[in-house]
């Protein structure tokens, strides 16, 4: 894939990590305010940051100047 | 999007009411940046597409992983994540036989038999083969069949995301249409086949992450798979859930009458997982287009093999968020929910009433909290515009290759069909949104579309196969085999369709049911074409076998690849989904 230039995991990396650190955000503004939906069961933390992990890595590990 | 206000927004787009869900900013958020990404994806990859190989078939430079990843992406359009959890939470897991039965062995067929012959032979296109095996004559009538498919599922596409739209979030149908089809327009229009399949795999992952909270929440609440099944039956005990078999995939298959789907094992094993699938999963052209932009004959078998086991896992955010919609929905006043078919949702206006259809929708609104909402929303989306993309290049190379170079100009420049190509990917969306609106009066989109499969995928099935596996087989037999295998299935539509009764002859009960029906038209569909063909070939004159190197087993010296360890194996891969596929059946039994 090096013709492509930017492979597109790195793509999927940057979209998992704004939607993870969006969405952890909020997790934990939920946690502190305490508006969690009761089904809910704080998804928006753990799912949130496992989100951030994966996008983060993915980010790293196909960052275009490793990938180059 | 970057055209509306933040506060503007929410209003702009709640343009009737009431609706399933309201999104918060951060829902809204979410979504936007998903369409600003593909929209920059489009543009990145757009000096990556300035050749009719680049464009077309996107250099031929995919990895097994991101064409087995978009071959899977390619056909998670609106049906598979709407219309089935819809039909689980109707008739059970029945509704996995199209996962599993109706996609696995197809797809490992797909890549351990057939893949060597499309790959060695260059093709670009299903059509393509078909000249190179039979002429232009089967090749024309193959690529103008499947354009005219391919805009017209284009459009139900369209149609039916704009419909989820409405219920759910209350926007405008026509904003829905405008919004996804200039989005999907812009990116393949400026990247190509690599665009959209780079589209593809982003859009899966997105389907995931956004999908896969509802089951896992969803069993959490209810103690996990025996939980769900334990509530499950103390329902159906005290009435409140309608009797039947939802967790059993193949125990009621013995008669047409046992099961709500009015369907018999033949049918499920021989219409379902051959004449449907098989055609399908290894002739439509929107699949098989994206392992022919494999890097190379390994990665071009691997990659359907790869596709086959997030194939056996999608009923896990599909299947299983419509039978948990079974014990876990409730009405405001902590009833538990009834969903029901359109026409009683139609019939009963301002009741509250929801359709099967919503189940997914009511799923994600019952667990997700804002954020993951609209994440969610955007897998709905995501899931949409795959398939949209997916029929719109595949339009796009078919024209292109397979009716514009050889009927209308035979040796133009390549910089000339790639810019043919551009053009007719706008035409391709203006049609498919014509589709769309045409779509609207259509009476049930799932009929609708396994009509269209029969109709010409199933045909193209005996005429490919034959043409394959059999040297005898001339291009009069591929030209006539084709043909009436497709009037035998319009005919056979024709004849249930005006005169209603005739249904117990085609699908062999008195008890079958339309699904039933279409399996067996398009079982008597593949019959015919290879009937057809075989008669045909026998009495004309066939090819002398050195014009048939490449094309056809036998004939087509197949290159040795270089050994692997056993973990990069194909043939290993395959024995492992086989073994899983096995699995899940027996269990779900």
């Amino acid at each position: 894939m090096h013709s492509t230039g930017i492979p597109i995991w790195f793509f999927i990396g940057v979209l998992l990590t704004i939607y993870g650190a969006m969405i952890f955000g909020y997790g934990l503004y939920e946690l502190g305010t305490g508006i969690m939906a009761v089904q809910n069961y704080h998804a928006s933390v753990w799912w949130g940051a496992l989100m951030l992990l994966v996008g983060l890595f993915y980010l790293i590990r196909f960052r275009p100047s490793r990938t180059n | 999007m970057s055209i509306f206000g933040a506060q503007a927004l929410p209003n702009l787009l709640a343009l009737s009411a009431p609706s399933l869900a309201h999104l918060s900013l951060l829902d809204i958020a979410v979504i936007a940046i998903y369409f600003v990404m593909v929209i920059w994806i489009g543009f990145y990859l757009k000096s990556k597409a300035n050749t009719s190989e680049e464009f077309f078939m996107a250099g031929r430079e995919m990895t097994a992983w991101i064409a087995g990843l978009s071959f899977v992406s390619a056909n998670l359009g609106s049906l598979e994540l709407m219309g089935w959890a819809g039909s689980s939470y109707q008739y059970g897991i029945l509704a996995a036989h199209w996962y599993w039965i109706g996609a696995i062995p197809a797809m490992l067929f797909l890549g351990m038999v057939m893949m060597p012959f499309y790959y060695v032979c260059k093709t670009h296109s299903v059509p393509g083969y078909l000249k190179l095996r039979y002429g232009q004559g089967s090749s024309t009538v193959a690529a103008v069949s499947f354009a005219f498919m391919t805009v017209l599922m284009s459009g139900v596409n369209m149609f039916a995301m704009a419909e989820v739209m409405k219920i759910v979030l209350g926007w405008d149908l026509n904003f829905s249409i405008i919004v996804s089809s200039l989005a999907v327009a812009a990116y393949v229009a400026l990247g190509g086949l690599r665009s959209a399949i780079f589209n593809e795999v982003l859009q899966f992952v997105l389907i995931w992450g956004g999908a896969l909270l509802v089951p896992i929440l969803g069993l959490i609440e209810t103690g996990g798979w025996s939980g769900f099944k334990a509530r499950l039956a103390q329902n159906i005990a005290n009435g409140a859930t309608a009797p039947g078999d939802y967790t059993h995939m193949w125990r009621s298959m013995g008669h047409f009458a046992d099961n709500p789907m009015g369907i018999h094992w033949t049918g499920i094993v021989f219409g379902l997982g051959f004449a449907i699938s098989f055609g399908y999963w290894t002739t439509d052209f929107l699949v098989v287009q994206r392992v022919l932009a494999a890097n190379s004959l390994r990665s071009a078998r691997l990659a359907p093999v790869i596709g086959s086991f997030f194939k056996m896992a999608v009923p896990f955010i599909v299947i299983l968020p419509g039978l948990l919609g079974l014990v876990v929905l409730q009405n405001p006043d902590g009833s538990l929910m009834h969903l029901v078919g359109e026409n009683v949702v139609a019939a009963n206006p301002g009741a509250g009433l929801h359709s099967y259809n919503e189940v997914l929708p009511l799923m994600m609104v019952r667990y997700l909290g804002p954020g993951l909402l609209g994440l969610g929303i955007t897998a709905l989306i995501a899931g949409f515009m795959s398939g949209m993309a997916g029929n719109v290049s595949a339009f796009t190379a078919i024209f292109t290759y397979d009716i514009y170079q050889p009927h209308i100009v035979k040796n133009a420049p390549d910089e000339h069909y790639v810019l043919v190509g551009r053009i007719v990917t706008i035409v391709g969306v203006v049609i498919s949104i014509g589709a769309a609106y045409l779509v609207m009066n259509a009476a049930g989109i799932m009929d609708y579309v396994q009509a269209l499969f029969s109709f010409f995928i199933s045909p193209l099935l005996g005429v490919v196969l034959l043409g394959m596996f059999w040297k005898r087989a001339t291009k009069a037999g591929g030209f006539y085999g084709l043909l009436m295998g497709t009037l035998t299935s319009i005919g056979l539509w024709a004849w249930v369709y005006f005169y209603p009764p005739a249904l117990r002859y085609v699908a062999l009960s008195p008890d079958a049911k339309g699904m039933a029906e279409n399996m067996y038209r398009a079982l008597w569909s593949v019959s015919t074409a290879v009937g057809v063909n075989v008669i045909v070939s026998l009495f004309t004159k066939p090819r002398p076998l050195s014009e048939l190197a490449g094309v056809v087993y036998g004939a087509t010296p197949l290159p040795t690849e270089e050994p692997v360890p056993l973990y990069k194996n194909e043939w290993f891969w395959t024995a492992i989904a086989i073994v899983i596929f096995f699995a899940l059946n027996i269990y779900f039994w």
